[in-house]
C-alpha cells in the first residue's frame, strides 16, 4: 500500500497514531455496521423528521375555526352579547342559527358542525331576576379531544361573560375562576410533544439500537474473537454506544431545527442548557442499553426488552401523550422512575416556558443520578468472560 | 514435529478440568499438556466438549474445578496476558459479514495494536489466495476463503497459541486439504496449534492427539501410536445388501461391533481365532450376496469406536 501523493503521506504519517489505536478502530468498524446498513440509518435519521411533521401537522389537537352553531329562542341583550363574544374568537366560526329545536339533532348530521350552544328561554329575563339562566352546550364528541377542547373553550368565553356581568352588578362576595392558558396560549399541540418526540427517539436509539448493536455481537460470536484480544471488555462496549451517541445528537440537532423552523416553536429558553440536559438523557439511554445488552443474549430479547420496558412506558406513562397527573395514584408512583419524565419536563420548561436551569434542578439531578446508578449497575453487570 | 528444547515448558496445560452447565456434566477432569510448537488434536464427536474446553483455556468460561495454563499464565488469574498472545478462531467464523476482507483483517490487526503490514509475513502464504477479493464482503466469500480469512484475522498478531476450534466444519475438501497444509507451515514458523475436529481423517495430520467423548479424554498419544495399539482383529465386509448386513454382522456371536464406514463395514471380532468361512457361511445363510471380507488395518476412526465401547461411561 503506497501513497504517492505527498499530502496524504503527511495525514498518514500524523495519525498513523489514530490507526494504532485499537479503540477507534472499533468504533471505525461500528460507524461502518451503520452505514452499510442503508435501511436502518434511514429509519434512525429520517424518524426524527417523519414523527415531527406527523405530529405537528397531521396528529393535531389545535382547535382552530371550528363551525359552531346556536340556537337561540329569546333573542335578547345577554345572548346577543354573549353569542358576539363567540363570533370574534378565533376558535369559533359560526355557520348557522337555528330557528327550530326540531333541528338540533340534524345539525350535527353533516359532521361540520362541532358545537352548538342553546340559550335557555328568557334568557336575559332570568339572569337579571333570579341569577340563574340556562345555556346548554352540545358538542359533537366523535373526537372526544376535540369536543372537549370545544367545551373548555366556550365555557371560558361564557364564563369570562359571566365575570363581566357581576362587576357590573356589583355583586359584592363573588369567587369566579378565572382560567388562563399559560405558556401556550394558543393550545399548540406541538408545545406539547416535541418534548415528547424527543424523548422517545433518543430513547429509542440510545437503548434500543444499542442494546440490539451489542448483543448482535454476541450472536454472531464475534463477541468471543473480540474477548480474546486485549481490548479491554468495558471498551468494546464504550466503542459501540459511541456512533448511536453521535446520530442521537445530529436527532436532537434536527428536532431543534424543525421546531424552531417548521413548528415556529422558539427556544424560549437557553438552547445550551436545553443540549446539556438532552445529553444526559442520552447517557442514561446509553446505560439503559448497555444495561440491557449485559442481560439478554439474542438480539430478538433485547429488541422486546428494549420495546417493552423502555418504549412503551415512555409513550404511556413519561406524560408524552396522557398527563401524568391524570394517572391513579399508583401509576403515578410508576412514572416516576421513567427517565423520560424527567426529561420531558426539563425540556418543557427550558425549552417552552423558557425558565432557567435553576427550575429543573430537581429534574437534573434525578436523572444524574440515575446514570450513575445505570451506569454502575451495568458495570458491575458487564462479563469479561463469556458467561 | 518435536519440539527441539524438551526442557522447554509445555504451552498449554490442562489439569483436571471439569465443567458442567446445570445439569450436564461438559467436562470430567480433563488432564493434558501440549507441547511447544506442536500441532495437537482434540478428536471428538459433536457435544464431546471440545468447545467448552477451548473455551476455558481461551479464559472465554471458567471451569467450576481444576486448573489450566496456556504459555505459562494461569486462565483464571492472568487472563489478560493469555488474551494478548493467543488467537482464537471460534467454530462458526466470526467475521463481520458487512466489512470487506480487508477491513476485517485491518480491524483485528489494530485490536491487537498491530498492523496487517508489520506481520504480512506471517499470513502471506494464505492471504495471498484471498487477497484479490480484499474489496468483498466477507458475506460474500465463499466457506473456503472465509475460513482462510478468519484463520489469517486470528493470526496478524502472531500469536504464540493458536487455537482453533473445529477450523474444517462445513469447508469442502479441497480446502480442508490446503488448511492442513498451511498449518504446518505455520507450525515451522514456532507457533503452538490447538485444533479440534470431527474428522478423524484429520487425525493423522496432528503430531499428538486427545481422543474425546462425553467430556472424558480416552486417550492421548501420536496418531501412529495409537493405530499400532489396536490389538484386535478388524475386518472389512461388503456384500450386495450393506443395510441388511450392518445388522446381520451385529448378530453374530463372535463380532465385539460392527460401524458403517462409508461402503465398507468396519468389524472388530472379540476372538482372534476367527474363521473367514465361518463368517462367510453365516452371511450366506443370511442370504446375502458377493460377500467380500478381507483383514484390514485399524485408522484412528477404529480406535475411537473401540475405546468408546470399551468405555463405561459410554452406554450404547
Amino acid at each position: 500500500m503506497k501513497n504517492t501523493n505527498p499530502f496524504k503521506q503527511f495525514i498518514a504519517k500524523r495519525f498513523a497514531f489514530l490507526h494504532k489505536s485499537s479503540f477507534l478502530a472499533f468504533v471505525q468498524k461500528e460507524f461502518y455496521h451503520i452505514f452499510r446498513d442503508t435501511r436502518t440509518m434511514l429509519i434512525l435519521l429520517g424518524m426524527p423528521i417523519i414523527q415531527i411533521i406527523l405530529f405537528g401537522f397531521a396528529i393535531t389537537t389545535e382547535v382552530k375555526n371550528s363551525q359552531i352553531a346556536i340556537y337561540d329562542p329569546s333573542n335578547d341583550i345577554a345572548t346577543h352579547q354573549i353569542t358576539d363574544r363567540i363570533k370574534t374568537s378565533q376558535y369559533f366560526d359560526l355557520v348557522k342559527y337555528i330557528k327550530n329545536p326540531a333541528e338540533i339533532n340534524s345539525v350535527f348530521k353533516d359532521g361540520k358542525v362541532g358545537l352548538l350552544i342553546v340559550y335557555g328561554e328568557h334568557f336575559n329575563e332570568n339572569l337579571m331576576h333570579t341569577g340563574k339562566a340556562q345555556i346548554q352546550i352540545i358538542a359533537d364528541a366523535t373526537d372526544p379531544n376535540i369536543a372537549t377542547t370545544l367545551i373548555f373553550y366556550a365555557s371560558s368565553i361564557i364564563n369570562s361573560y359571566q365575570l363581566d356581568m357581576m362587576k357590573q352588578l356589583k355583586i359584592p362576595y363573588q369567587i369566579q375562576p378565572e382560567v388562563k392558558l399559560l405558556y401556550n396560549p394558543q393550545m399548540k399541540g406541538a408545545f406539547n410533544f416535541v418534548p415528547g418526540v424527543l424523548g422517545m427517539i433518543l430513547m429509542l436509539i440510545c437503548a434500543m439500537m444499542t442494546s440490539i448493536a451489542i448483543v448482535r455481537e454476541k450472536e454472531m460470536g464475534t463477541m468471543e474473537v473480540l474477548l480474546v484480544s486485549p481490548m479491554k471488555p468495558i471498551l468494546i462496549i464504550i466503542a459501540k454506544t459511541i456512533p448511536y451517541f453521535v446520530i442521537s445528537f445530529v436527532n436532537l440537532i434536527t428536532v431543534l431545527l424543525l421546531s424552531v423552523f417548521v413548528l415556529n416553536i422558539p427556544v424560549a429558553g437557553s438552547l445550551f442548557w436545553v443540549i446539556i440536559v438532552s445529553l444526559l438523557f442520552i447517557f442514561v439511554s446509553l446505560s439503559l442499553g448497555m444495561l440491557v445488552s449485559t442481560l439478554t443474549n439474542s438480539q430478538m430479547t433485547a429488541m422486546l426488552v428494549s420495546g417493552m420496558v423502555f418504549m412503551m412506558p415512555v409513550m404511556l406513562l413519561s406524560g408524552m401523550i396522557y398527563p401524568t397527573e391524570n394517572m391513579p395514584a399508583p401509576l403515578q408512583i410508576v412514572s416516576n422512575i421513567i427517565p423520560a419524565k424527567w426529561f420531558i419536563i426539563s425540556i418543557k420548561n427550558l425549552m417552552i416556558k423558557g425558565l432557567g436551569i435553576s427550575s429543573v434542578l430537581r429534574e437534573v439531578t434525578i436523572l444524574s443520578s440515575m446514570a450513575v446508578v445505570l451506569i454502575a449497575i451495568s458495570l458491575k453487570k458487564f462479563k469479561k468472560r463469556l458467561e | 514435529m518435536k519440539p527441539s528444547n524438551i526442557t522447554q515448558m509445555p504451552a498449554v496445560i490442562a489439569n483436571n478440568i471439569s465443567k458442567s452447565y446445570k445439569d450436564v456434566m461438559a467436562l470430567k477432569e480433563i488432564s493434558f499438556s501440549v507441547d511447544k510448537g506442536e500441532i495437537f488434536g482434540i478428536i471428538g464427536p459433536d457435544g464431546a466438549g471440545k468447545t467448552s474446553l477451548f473455551r476455558i483455556l481461551t479464559t472465554l468460561i471458567l471451569a467450576n474445578s481444576g486448573s489450566a495454563s496456556v504459555d505459562g499464565f494461569d486462565v483464571v488469574k492472568d487472563y489478560k496476558e493469555i488474551r494478548k498472545r493467543v488467537g482464537y478462531m471460534p467454530g462458526r467464523f466470526s467475521l463481520y459479514q458487512d466489512l470487506t476482507v480487508e477491513e476485517n483483517l485491518s480491524f483485528f490487526a489494530r485490536v491487537f495494536k498491530t498492523s496487517i503490514e508489520e506481520n504480512y509475513h506471517l499470513i502471506k502464504g494464505i492471504y495471498q489466495q484471498i487477497e484479490p477479493f480484499k474489496n468483498r464482503r466477507a458475506g460474500d466469500l465463499s466457506g473456503g476463503m472465509k475460513q482462510k480469512l478468519a484463520l489469517s484475522c486470528a493470526l496478524i498478531h502472531k500469536p504464540s497459541v493458536l487455537f482453533l476450534d473445529e477450523p474444517t466444519t462445513g469447508v469442502d475438501p479441497v480446502s480442508r486439504k490446503e488448511f492442513w497444509v498451511m498449518l504446518k507451515d505455520l507450525q515451522k514458523q514456532g507457533i503452538t496449534i490447538l485444533v479440534s475436529t470431527p474428522y478423524m481423517d484429520e487425525a493423522t495430520l496432528c503430531d499428538r492427539i486427545a481422543l474425546i467423548m462425553n467430556g472424558e479424554i480416552l486417550k492421548i498419544d501420536t496418531p501412529q501410536n495409537m493405530v499400532n495399539q489396536f490389538d484386535k482383529t478388524l475386518l472389512g465386509v461388503q456384500s450386495k445388501d450393506m443395510q441388511r448386513l450392518l445388522t446381520d454382522l451385529r448378530l453374530y456371536p463372535q463380532v465385539q461391533s460392527c460401524f458403517a464406514f462409508g461402503d465398507i463395514h468396519h468389524v472388530t471380532l472379540n476372538n482372534v481365532d476367527w474363521s473367514k468361512d465361518d463368517l462367510t457361511k453365516y452371511l450366506t445363510e443370511k442370504a446375502h450376496e458377493d460377500i467380500i471380507i478381507n483383514p484390514i488395518k485399524a485408522g484412528i476412526e477404529d480406535c475411537f469406536m473401540d475405546l468408546g465401547i470399551s468405555n463405561p461411561s459410554q452406554t450404547n
